[in-house]
This record gives structure tokens, sequence and C-alpha cells, in this order.
């Protein structure tokens, strides 16, 4: 009863500041005459006409597909590049320099470079996004990896728990509150890099969209993409939210109990 | 260094087969510090082996070197006949922090299976050995559990309950209970002394504990201060059947007390030269 009220409480506590952003947003565009800041009300009365379940199709799901490949292919490399970096001494002591530089190159500037060696096609715009994805998870997971416990090694060791199984029992375990915070982190870079990606050259997609409304100066569509961008950003997040809710319950349990106790 | 207890070879009983075997033991790290320097003693197949030490004798690092995860800079240490060059497959390991040797991730159950799911047993064996252990150290009504969610105590049982389960020849513990109170401790100490009873695992236990190394073993091995050897080798002659309350208040019981506490002190006393 309790926690069903505490939840209750947090879901208003985290709703309030956004409805009342959109409550200013709507009663101070209410008048606007200006042209690139249309009244929020027409604004949304574009929504039906724009939105479609075509236009959907056509360049959403396009967007969503390369976040999505961007977004696993960036997961996969860095949690495994880290592993591997983050359990061998030396190889972390000779890399690691090469990755702050590589890390400290931002992803949008790597864009027209992709764009040569990948063309203009889907392979750029993924590329994009893991040129920018990958570094938190990266850098997380090479120091998660680094910490893993000392006792916790030597048990595996005893009992004989070593390779495959040593990786998924262990290190990997070990290391998923910080890969998890990478995996954050680099949710929104690779939202970001997915807008980015088509505004250059591109056919279809989200950002493409927005380019081409700006363009035309169809000015409320265009506030309609920024709005979808958002809501896109927030779906996502609430999705990594449940994910981490629902692989770090030990972690919030350990944390709280070791609280507790000192 | 020798006393008159260890030319009877100890309490080691005549005939028994020797299970482990340490010969010349000597740790030295980064070349420098010297933490072992000369250890030679043998534990027979069933055994309760006790090993007290004043705080630094290099007590840990005899275990580590014992159970594989360290190497010894000479000597040897024989398990079952064979060199021991890494952690062999018939041992059990209780560490000290039980709060850092289970995995927070996995429930009580799976923390007990892990190990047994490594030595590839069939799906029916690993529930009969997780519930047999569990119930063995009273822990059968929280399988489902998170270890952080239990006490010191109850945590500890469980990395007991997971040594148990793995069925080792030998079961090492390095001061297993020097982190809990002292009324869990006394429960836990009677919980090894029946598990021991139960099933006859040979067994080393580490402590810095004079009195719980006399309530516990068969024999105590008393070390000196480092770098360190064997001071002596004391052979406990309390009845098996023990009771903190008669065996800790027996004449016997304190006359062993004061006699490892004399070796002990001695230790230091040496240390201190």
């Amino acid at each position: 009863m309790s926690r069903a009220l505490r939840g209750g409480r947090g879901l208003l506590a985290a709703l309030l500041l956004p409805v009342l952003l959109v409550a200013a947003w709507w009663v101070l565009t209410a008048d606007s005459t200006s042209f690139y800041l249309p009244p929020l009300h027409d604004v949304f009365a574009r929504f039906p006409e724009v939105w479609t379940p075509e236009r959907i199709r056509l360049d959403v799901v396009p967007s969503v597909l390369r976040l999505g490949a961007g977004y696993a292919l960036a997961l996969v490399i860095g949690v495994s590049l880290g592993v591997a970096i983050g359990s061998a001494r030396r190889l972390r002591a000779f890399v690691e320099p090469v990755l702050e530089f590589l890390r400290a190159v931002p992803p949008t500037v790597l864009v027209p470079v992709f764009m040569l060696f990948a063309g203009l096609g889907d392979t750029m715009k993924v590329l994009v996004i893991v040129s920018g994805a990958v570094w938190p998870i990266l850098l997380n997971t090479i120091e998660g990896v680094r910490a893993v416990d000392g006792t916790l090694s030597e048990t595996c060791r005893c009992y004989g728990i070593h390779g495959p199984a040593r990786l998924r029992h262990l290190v990997i375990r070990s290391a998923s509150p910080q890969i998890v915070a990478g995996m954050r982190q680099a949710l929104s870079v690779a939202i970001i890099l997915m807008v980015i990606s088509e505004l250059f050259a591109a056919e279809d997609g989200i950002g493409y969209l927005l380019i081409q409304f700006q363009r035309g100066f169809a000015i409320a569509d265009m506030w309609t993409a920024i709005i979808v961008l958002g809501l896109l950003g927030i779906a996502l997040a609430m999705l990594m939210r449940l994910f981490e809710w629902r692989t770090l319950r030990w972690y919030r349990g350990l944390r709280e109990a070791q609280r507790g106790r000192s | 260094m020798t006393t008159t207890s260890q030319d009877t070879t100890g309490g080691r009983r005549a005939g028994a087969e020797t299970l482990l075997e340490v010969r010349g033991l000597r740790k030295v790290y980064d070349g420098r510090v010297e933490a072992v320097r000369d250890l030679t003693f043998a534990v027979s197949r069933g055994e309760f082996v006790c090993v007290v030490g004043p705080s630094g004798a290099g007590k840990t690092t005899l275990l580590k070197c014992i159970a594989g995860l360290l190497p010894p800079t000479s000597g040897d240490v024989v398990l079952e006949g064979s060199p021991v060059a890494g952690p062999p497959p018939g041992m059990a390991v209780v560490f000290q922090e039980y709060g850092r040797s289970l995995f927070p991730w996995m429930t009580v159950r799976q923390n007990v299976e892990l190990p047994l799911k490594q030595k590839r047993l069939p799906r029916d064996r690993r529930q009969e050995l997780v519930d047999e252990a569990l119930a063995a150290v009273s822990l059968a009504d929280v399988p489902g559990s998170y270890p952080w969610q239990l006490s010191g105590g109850m945590q500890q049982r469980v990395a007991i309950a997971r040594a148990v389960a793995y069925e080792p020849h030998i079961l090492l513990m390095d001061e297993p209970f020097a982190a809990v109170d002292a009324q869990t401790r006394a429960d836990l100490e009677d919980l090894m002394r029946s598990l021991w009873h139960r099933m006859g695992v040979t067994t080393v236990f580490v402590t810095h504990d004079i009195d719980e190394a006399v309530y516990l073993g068969q024999r105590v091995l008393v070390l000196s201060s480092s770098p360190t050897v064997v001071l002596d080798d004391v052979a406990i002659d309390l009845p098996v059947e023990r009771d903190q309350l008669t065996t800790r208040s027996s004449a016997r019981f304190a006359e062993l007390r004061a006699h490892v506490f004399e070796q002990v002190r001695r230790a230091k006393r040496e240390r201190g030269r």
C-alpha cells in the first residue's frame, strides 16, 4: 500500500515539471504571430496529418532500425573490447592513451570521413552511431572489469570456474552496474548521432524529415518532428530504466544493505 | 624450535593415510618480504587441523599456497600424492570475507549450485546436494534470498554450505568466523564440529583465536611470527563430542589452551627481539 502510494507520488513528481513546461509553452505561444514559433496548438493540430502510418513506416522505422543496429553494435564492441582491455593490465597500459585520444574526437566531425569510406547509405549512418556510442560503454566496461573483487575472483578459481563461465558469472555480472551506466550515456549519444547522420545526405529518417520541413518552411511540421524526437528519446530512456531496474536489482539491494549496516 | 609434542608426531593417528603434505614451504613477496620461511607438516585424511599464530604470521599466505592460489617461492605442497600447482579439483575454500565471497547477483541456492554446475553434475544430483547442504547449515528456508538480505553469520553459513555441497576431499578455512559476533561465532563453531563429524572431511582451519583452535581441532599447529615456521604441533585430546559450555570449562581445555597460548606468546616475544 505504502509502496504503491510512494510509486504514485514519484510518478506525479516526475510528470509535474514536463506538464508545467508544456503548459507554459502552450500559454506563451498561444498568441504568437512569429513565423518560426507557431502556437503549440497549431503544432499539435499538424500531428495527424504529418505523422501518418505511412510516414512512420517510411521515416521513423528506418531511423529506429539504424539506431538499434548502431547501438547493438556499439554494445557488442564496447563490452567485448572492454572485457579484454579491463582484464589485461599490460594491454590496458598500452591502449589507454590511444582510447583517450579517440574518445576526444567528436563523432560529428567523423561524418564526412565515414561518408568518404562508407558512402551515403545506412552503413555510414550506423557507423556514425557506433563511433560515438561505443566510448561510454567501452570505458565504463574497462572500469567495471578492473574492479572485479579479488575474493570473488579467488572463489571462482577455487571452484574451477574459469573461461566462459567466469566471464558470464563473474566478470560481466560484476561489471554490470558500470556497463549499464555506460549504456545509458551511450543511448543519448546514439540518439543525437542518429539525427545528425540523417541531416547529411539522407533519403529518409526523422532527422531527414526535420531538415526537409525546415527547408520547405513548414515550420509547424518541423516542430512536430522535434517533438517526435523528444518522445522517442523519452520512450527509449524509459526502456533503459526498465532494463536497469531488472538487471541491477541485486546491486540496489546490496547498496542498501551496506548503507544500512554501516 | 621443536617442542616435546612434535616428536610424537603431534596428534596424527599412526597409520592414517597422509592427504596433504607441506614440505619446506617458503614464500617471499616481491623478492623482499619473507612471509613464510620454512613450513613442514602433514595432514592425515579425515583430520581437523587448526593453524594458529599471531596476526601477521603468514597464516593466510600459507592457506593460499595450499589452495594453489599463490605459488610458493620454494618448497612443495602435495595433495593426495600430486603436487599443487593451481587450485586442485577436490578442494573447497571458505574465506573470512563472507560478504565478498558470495555472488551478490545470485540467490543462496544459485551460489551453492554454481560450482556443482561447473563440475557438470546432473540436475537431480545438484538439487539433492544443494538441499542437503542448505539443510545441514540450517538454511533450508532461504534458498531464494540474496546473500545481502542475510546476516553475516547466515552469509558465512551459505559459504560453508557451498563448500560442503562441493564434496571436497579437503576443506580450507581462512579465519572464517573472525568477522561475526561472539554468539554467532559459537554457533558456527558447533556447526563446523558437527559437519566435520558427519562428513569426515579433512579440514585445515586457520584462526588467530587460540580458544577457537583448541575447541575445534584434533590438532593445533602453532606458527611463529613472520618469517614463519611451525613452532609447535599440539594434539588436542579432548573428547570428540564437544560442547561450548562443558568443553570450554574443562580442566584439560584450560591446560591445552594455556599451552598453546604460551607458544603464541613466545612467538610474539621472539618477534619483538
